[in-house]
């Protein structure tokens, strides 16, 4: 369990502790990957439903294969082709699910606060694979994983979050996070892309990507999010490039061993150059093996609420389990 | 059995082996690993979380000593492999497994601090069998206290001690929990 909560809604509203404690248990998940046999029995006869109202690939893969590797059962459900395409509510459609008896629902929805909603009514726990352009907690928390691991730290980091800050549910998270944390967060990017008030996030706003890389430890280059652009933010994919594309020219102006992140699917060329996605300095696939173990660890936390016998809710053991 | 559904207040009564008593168990427990397997080749110790562990690296120790071989010693966190996940409503924190060799062909000894219903041990057979293909496994435990609830025995006891259901017997290490020595208590309430 996460502090005592039953859902991962955002990292907003998690303390640096219950983070901490994520990232701490994702650790141990992380060496079962690397087992011949890369699977406990820990979530054995739970099942976990994968709701996806809006494209994703390697989220809904990450989520089913932590589900898989767990143990649990699981059941997928795309828009396509299902009743939401006959007009049913989220509501409707929700309910549904839980009277088949799923314990934990993952859910990416084009609705910002679509989980929040569905939290509240819905006794199952519910994860936010991203929702609209609010949070994507999950991937917050494998990007400082990863950092964490590479860099042994993140307390007094220096990172840099670049592009479409505005549409960027990754950027929310990753700044909630990684502030919590103590590193200190700088953005940059088209000022078209950049929302209101943003100083308000505890970040530091850059004039032009170059100032935002000079000294930091961490590139975190976002994707130019083509199916999220409203006409009119910048003029052309080539001149985006040119101006805010991270470049092995630029990136110089990081420290020698920066962690250069992206959370893909890339745009080669446009916001990240070939070398440098492919650079020495990419973490870009260990990103994504980190991240079926970070969300082993989100499952297997918040599972501790649902077990499949209505189980009690009395004071629970603190930090060493009772042996048998 | 207790559930991991809440810490048991425990009153300590009595002591039954004092810290030098439990390095003569080891000791002998050590002689014992390596009588039985005929010397120490194709040995691995694999010692359970969190007492079993130091235990492992005092029998290696001990090892070392009389017969100049050092064996691997491995810890195994068997947490998600516990039979109770679904029953207990907080999940137990996990802290890793770490076995630093292969174990395909060899010979584990599996050590822990008490066996007692025997769902530790079936845990922990069922975690290493998915890590590898042992040619065969054996355990070892400080205390055998009974009360089994699965057809499980250990190969190497330091000491039998007859328990009732309401006692408690605390393996305690320096490593831990400041000092050495086995203690039986009463759970209150």
């Amino acid at each position: 369990m996460i502090g005592h909560r039953k859902d991962l809604l955002g990292l907003e509203d998690l303390s640096a502790e219950e983070i901490t404690s994520i990232l701490d248990t994702a650790r141990t998940f992380r060496e079962v990957l690397d087992r011949p046999i890369p699977k406990v029995p820990a979530l054995r006869g739970l099942t976990a439903a994968n709701l996806f109202f809006e494209a994703s690939t390697r989220t809904r893969l990450s989520f089913e294969l932590a589900e898989k590797r767990l143990s649990a059962d699981t059941v997928n459900f795309q828009t396509s082709g299902s009743s939401v395409s006959k007009g049913e509510t989220l509501r409707d459609t929700a309910r549904n699910i839980e009277a088949m008896g799923i314990h934990l629902v993952v859910i990416r929805h084009q609705a910002s606060g679509a989980p929040h909603y569905l939290a509240r009514i819905l006794n199952a726990g519910v994860i936010n694979a991203g929702d609209g352009t609010h949070e994507h907690p999950t991937q917050g928390l494998l990007d400082i994983f990863t950092i964490r691991e590479k860099l042994g730290r993140v307390d007094g980091l220096r990172v840099a979050i670049l592009g479409d800050i505005m549409h960027s549910r990754v950027a929310r998270s990753n700044i909630w996070g990684l502030t919590k944390l103590g590193a200190s967060v700088t953005i940059a990017g088209p000022c078209t892309m950049m929302p209101a008030e943003v100083e308000r996030f505890g970040v530091t706003v850059a004039k032009n990507v170059d100032e935002a890389i000079e000294g930091s430890d961490v590139v975190n280059i976002l994707r130019i999010q083509l199916e999220r652009q409203r006409a009119g933010l910048y003029p052309s994919l080539r001149e985006y490039a040119r101006v805010h594309g991270v470049t092995r020219e630029r990136l110089r102006r990081a420290k020698p061993n920066v962690v250069v992140m992206h959370p893909g699917p890339m745009n080669r060329g446009v916001e990240i150059a070939q070398d440098v996605a492919d650079g020495e300095n990419s973490v870009i696939l260990e990103q994504v093996t980190n991240g079926v173990a970070v969300r082993m660890a989100v499952l297997y936390l918040l599972a501790g609420q649902h077990a499949p016998a209505e189980s009690a809710t009395e004071a629970t053991p603190t930090v060493e389990t009772v042996k048998r | 059995m207790p559930t991991g559904g809440a810490v048991e207040q425990v009153r300590e009564k009595a002591e039954l082996i004092d810290g030098e008593g439990l390095r003569r168990a080891v000791t002998r427990i050590a002689h014992e690993i390596i009588e039985r397997n005929g010397g120490g080749e194709n040995l691995v110790l694999v010692g359970i979380k969190r007492r079993g562990y130091p235990i492992a690296q005092r029998i290696a120790e001990r090892i070392r000593e009389f017969e100049g071989i050092g064996l691997p010693v491995g810890a195994l966190d068997i947490t998600l492999y516990r039979d109770d996940l679904q029953t207990i409503s907080h999940q137990p924190v996990v802290s890793g497994t770490d076995i630093p060799c292969d174990i395909d062909g060899k010979t584990v000894v599996l050590i822990d601090d008490v066996l007692y219903t025997g769902r530790t041990v079936r845990a922990a057979l069922d975690e290493l069998i998915d890590l590898g293909r042992p040619k065969s496994i054996q355990l070892a435990v400080i205390v055998d206290r009974g009360h089994r609830e699965i057809p499980i025995r250990a190969d190497f006891i330091g000491k039998n001690v007859p328990t009732s259901k309401r006692e408690v017997i605390m393996v305690k290490v320096q490593e831990i929990d400041g000092q050495d020595g086995v203690s039986i208590g009463e759970m209150l309430g």
